[in-house]
């Protein structure tokens, strides 16, 4: 479980968002939700000390991370896989390697259990044969699947996903939001997806927390936040133009 | 203030590639591929550099001697001193200011503002020992052999800038040199060396690792790190000449 309590950030003179606090269950799936530049990204990066906040903790069974020595905070943080937003793909090396990366660090596999390993987790996002491409040759959706492929190649227990389908076409989102549920139910993890697209929210998560005005503004189950009154909520969802309440 | 909490912030950051020194397995390949890339890469402009400076040297220091009544030979120990103990370390480094700190700011500052170094950090790895730590050492170990390549390479040019203007022959040059050769000079040439290698590896390490604000960031870290390379490397000089000197 990751508990967040009463988590505040600033960069210089900008409050990014203050007093955010709630909790993330085992194998649940959290949508993180708001407007563009509210502090998303930066607060996700939080959950695993990207970035250290100016008060508050994160706390992961029982521990807050904040306090942790660097080689504990490594070892949690190998508890996490991460999808950014921009994929962060390693441009120095081809597909292949980028997802075999973690492996070739953090396993003694042999090069065969390597190779089949980033086969099927190849395969698994339908980018079959592309291994030898480097990254600037794929596209966004391709570069975005790839990246999932690495972050979920040691099996995490927590997954964050950063925008998985802004900028991509209809199908190839639905088809991520579909690996996305897979993977929570296949690999039981816990699955933190940030995003402004409501529909995705409603095909995959549990859970919402709506950032907006310089804090957390709601936090419910997805059946609650179509019964919710609350008018930033309604603001935001009516905006994005998708009737959820018939 | 701005100024102290920046050399906080680089001398922490040299700190933490420091005490991860001993994490050979995480660096190893990234050294090897740095050894190749600030050394063997840079040998051609180094040898360029080397052989024009010492051939100047040499065509300059006649032409400065031409009145006086002093044996030719001056003209070689003057030069292949003034190469060895000042100008294979300084200019060399100056050049390489350019080419090894920008590159290494860029490759930084790329990987800084594609979250690239998150991506790492991410995966539980160490991101100063993998990318920090692999170019320092790189510098610290190329720099005094690029100085040897300098130093030999200008006297070569030397020699052959004396032979074909005619200012002296290669025999007087040689024995010019040998008799004012002092093996001081090389250990702090490449004392030298050694330092300006740090200097400009950790400082553009320093603003690349710290880029921020897209590609239009990454351009300014690249330029910091390349003119401040090439301020600290002057200071520097001017540190070693006062206290060794
Ligand atoms: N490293 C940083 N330094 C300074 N300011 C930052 C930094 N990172 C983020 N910010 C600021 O914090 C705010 C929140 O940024 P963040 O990237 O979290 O937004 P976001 O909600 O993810 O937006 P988007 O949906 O567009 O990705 C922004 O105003 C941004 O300018
Ligand atoms: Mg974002």
């Amino acid at each position: 479980m990751i508990e967040i309590r009463n988590l505040k950030k600033s960069f210089g003179d900008l409050l990014v968002w203050e007093d955010v606090s709630f909790n993330i269950e085992d194998g649940e799936t959290v949508a993180i939700i708001g407007r563009s530049g509210c502090g998303k990204s930066v607060l996700v990066k939080h959950l695993n000390a990207l970035i250290y906040p100016d008060s508050g903790e994160v706390i992961i069974d029982g521990e807050n991370i904040f306090e942790l020595e660097y080689v504990a905070l490594r070892k949690m943080r190998q508890r996490f896989g991460v999808l950014f937003q921009g994929s962060a793909l390693f441009d120095s090396l081809n597909t292949f390697e980028n997802i075999a990366f973690p492996l070739r660090y953090f396993t003694d596999f042999s090069d065969e259990r390597i190779t089949e390993k980033v086969e099927e987790a190849l395969s698994l996002v339908n980018l079959e044969g592309t291994g030898e491409k480097s990254p600037a040759e794929l596209s966004g959706g391709m570069r975005r699947r790839v990246a999932l492929a690495r972050a979920t190649i040691l099996e995490p227990d927590f997954l964050i996903y950063d925008e998985p389908t802004s900028g991509l076409d209809p199908q190839t989102s639905s088809e991520i939001n579909k690996l996305i549920i897979s993977m929570a139910e296949n690999l039981n993890i816990t699955s933190i997806v940030v995003t402004h697209d409501i529909h995705s929210v409603l095909e995959i998560a549990e859970k919402v927390v709506f950032l907006e005005n310089k804090g957390l503004c709601w936090y419910g189950t997805v059946d609650e936040m179509r019964r919710s009154d609350n008018e930033e909520l309604m603001d935001f969802i009516t905006a994005s133009e998708y009737q959820i309440r018939n | 203030m701005e100024a102290l909490e920046k050399l906080g912030k680089y001398s922490l950051l040299l700190y933490r590639s420091l005490r991860s020194l001993y994490e050979v397995d995480t660096y190893k390949k990234n050294l090897v591929n740095e050894l190749l890339k600030i050394g063997y890469e840079s040998v051609p402009i180094v040898l360029l550099t080397g052989v024009f400076t010492g051939a100047v040297m040499t065509i300059q220091t006649a032409y400065q001697l031409e009145i006086a009544f002093i044996p030719i030979s001056v003209i070689g120990a003057i030069t292949s001193e003034s190469l060895l103990i000042e100008l294979a370390a300084v200019i060399t480094s100056l050049v390489l200011a350019g080419k090894v700190g920008a590159r290494i700011a860029t490759e930084l500052g790329t990987m800084r503002v594609s979250e690239q170094i998150d991506a790492l950090e991410s995966m539980g790895f160490n991101s100063v020992s993998f990318l920090v730590l692999p170019r320092v050492l790189a510098g610290l170990i190329m720099f005094p052999m690029l100085y040897i390549f300098a130093s030999i390479s200008g006297i070569v040019g030397g020699i052959v800038a004396g032979a074909m203007s005619g200012a002296i022959p290669p025999s007087e040059f040689i024995q010019g040199a040998r008799e004012f050769f002092y093996p001081w000079d090389v250990t702090f040439g490449i004392l030298k060396a050694f330092v300006f290698g740090y200097v400009i590896t950790s400082v553009s390490c320093f603003k690349g690792y710290y880029a921020s604000g897209g590609a239009e960031g990454v351009g300014n870290s690249t330029t910091q790190a390349t003119v401040l390379s090439c301020i600290y490397v002057l200071l520097a000089d001017f540190v070693l000449a006062a206290v060794f000197l």
